[in-house]
């Protein structure tokens, strides 16, 4: 058993996809489902799960791509605090490239700052132990699945009695964002698939009073095709015959309770707090921030960066594809102004981003004519 | 970012007070913290995410699936092969 391979059988796929061709025969209307994460907007896309799907099925991409939904603002406080001498700033590899108002951190490190990508925060504590000399500060992106690992980060700087490292924290949660959506006027989503990974640290216990609320039905999915068209056929059979359960596809990983002691430490170093979302705006008690009993490390106020006036593109609509009521190829400037090596927004950058999963997958067969910029 | 990969755990230790281990993803061997898997053991599968281990897999879980999806299958092979 590798926990891969095993799901990508074309043949067992296929089984499903015929079981989800049945169920929608005799049910007329359009079907609208939404797939939180941006890991799974990308394997539906690489697998082409989209195309293999009766046409009344349409899937619309959510907002889990924790560097598309991190606010202009701190990505130019990153900015601004990167390019501080004697600093060393850390990052998960994704961020480098997603444009602030003015440039990236790429652009910053060409300029001879000193920005490293890191694989897990507890190499940013490493450099931090490493450098006493320098501060290092961490980008603390990400949603439920990373912050076991960016929470840990902090405990072990605080056991080790690190002053010379801190966090700039940017974490955001699945379930506000999923009330959101759903309180929309524009609301179009009728089912979700629930991030696999958020879950497996967070459990499921949040979302049955949600899937209640609102009467949709919610389905916990992995990231294999298998486990995708599984949670598909599963959200789909809910829709038709009028329920709106919580189930889990994904129970090889995915328990209701979650990962206990990894919640114990998220709810020991963070706590909820307001975030704004970039493209979407301010949604309330829709974050993680430190504790004031770990506010030593937290970069914001290590460092002074304020007087930041944020200015996204006119052009992209990022805002309005990560909220399921645009598409990449709606944008006028998919493709032509925006490309991944040139994006306008973060969705055109990252490896879990709507853009980036279209031009890299459906070719430049969807890509629009350059629009006139006056 | 919410990638998170499975792998064996083939050594587990202890750095600075953490539970460690080595994790062989098909061959590929790297370091993940296993703080949150306090009950981990060296054979055990895992999933991996920013070099923390988030949770053991359930074998049990996973053949059943996959019997109930391949049973399902066979039936309609059988089923098509039938009515052809």
């Amino acid at each position: 058993m590798k926990y891969t391979l095993e799901y990508r059988d074309a043949r067992l796929v296929s089984n499903v996809i015929a079981r989800i061709n049945k169920l929608v025969e005799e049910y007329d209307r359009p079907l609208v489902l939404m797939e939180i994460c941006g890991g799974q907007t990308h394997a539906i896309m690489r697998y082409g799960i989209d195309q293999l799907l009766p046409s009344q099925i349409e899937l619309v991409h959510g907002p889990g791509c924790p560097v598309c939904v991190t606010s202009l603002e701190l990505v130019d406080k990153a900015l601004a605090i990167a390019s501080i001498p004697g600093v060393i700033f850390t990052s998960y590899g994704d961020m480098l490239r997603v444009p602030g108002s003015g440039q990236d951190l790429n652009t910053v490190r060409a300029q001879g700052g000193d920005v490293r990508v890191v694989y897990s925060p507890l190499d940013a504590v490493k450099i931090a132990q490493q450098n006493p000399d320098k501060q290092v500060v961490f980008f603390g992106i990400g949603f439920e699945t990373t912050a076991p690992a960016n929470a840990m980060s902090i405990l072990q700087a605080k056991a080790l009695g690190l002053t010379n490292y801190s966090m700039l924290v940017s974490h955001v949660r699945v379930p506000p964002a999923i009330r959101a959506i759903l309180s929309s006027p524009n609301n179009r989503v009728q089912g979700f698939l629930a991030a696999g990974h958020v879950c497996t640290v967070m459990g499921y216990w949040e979302y049955p009073p949600i899937a209640d609320k609102f009467g949709v039905p919610i389905v916990v999915t992995g990231f294999e095709p298998l486990d995708l068209v599984q949670g598909i056929l599963m959200a789909t059979q809910q829709i038709v015959q009028g329920k709106h359960n919580v189930e889990n596809a994904y129970a090889r990983v995915v328990t209701f309770d979650g990962n206990k002691p990894a919640q114990s430490v998220i709810s020991q170093v963070f706590m909820d707090c307001d975030r704004k979302w970039r493209g979407i705006g301010m949604i309330p008690a829709s974050g993680w921030c430190l504790r004031p009993e770990f506010s030593i490390f937290d970069a914001e106020a290590r460092f002074s960066v304020e007087q930041i006036q944020p200015e996204e593109s006119p052009l992209c609509i990022a805002g309005l594809i990560l909220q399921g009521t645009q598409k990449p190829p709606d944008c006028p400037a998919f493709g032509s102004y925006c490309t991944p090596e040139n994006p306008l927004g973060a969705t055109m950058v990252s490896s879990e981003g709507a853009c980036s999963a279209y031009y890299r997958y459906t070719g430049r067969s969807v890509v629009n004519e350059p629009v006139t910029v006056s | 970012m919410c990638l998170a990969v499975p792998g064996k755990i083939i050594d587990i230790y202890e750095t600075n007070g953490m539970k460690m281990g080595k994790i062989d993803f098909g061959g590929v061997v790297r370091e993940a913290c296993l703080e949150y898997v306090p009950e981990a053991q060296v054979g055990n599968y895992t999933i991996i995410h920013v070099g923390f281990a988030l949770n053991l897999l359930s074998e049990q879980e996973a053949q059943e699936i996959l019997s109930v999806l391949r049973e399902i299958a066979n039936v309609d092979d059988e089923i098509g092969s039938e009515s052809a």
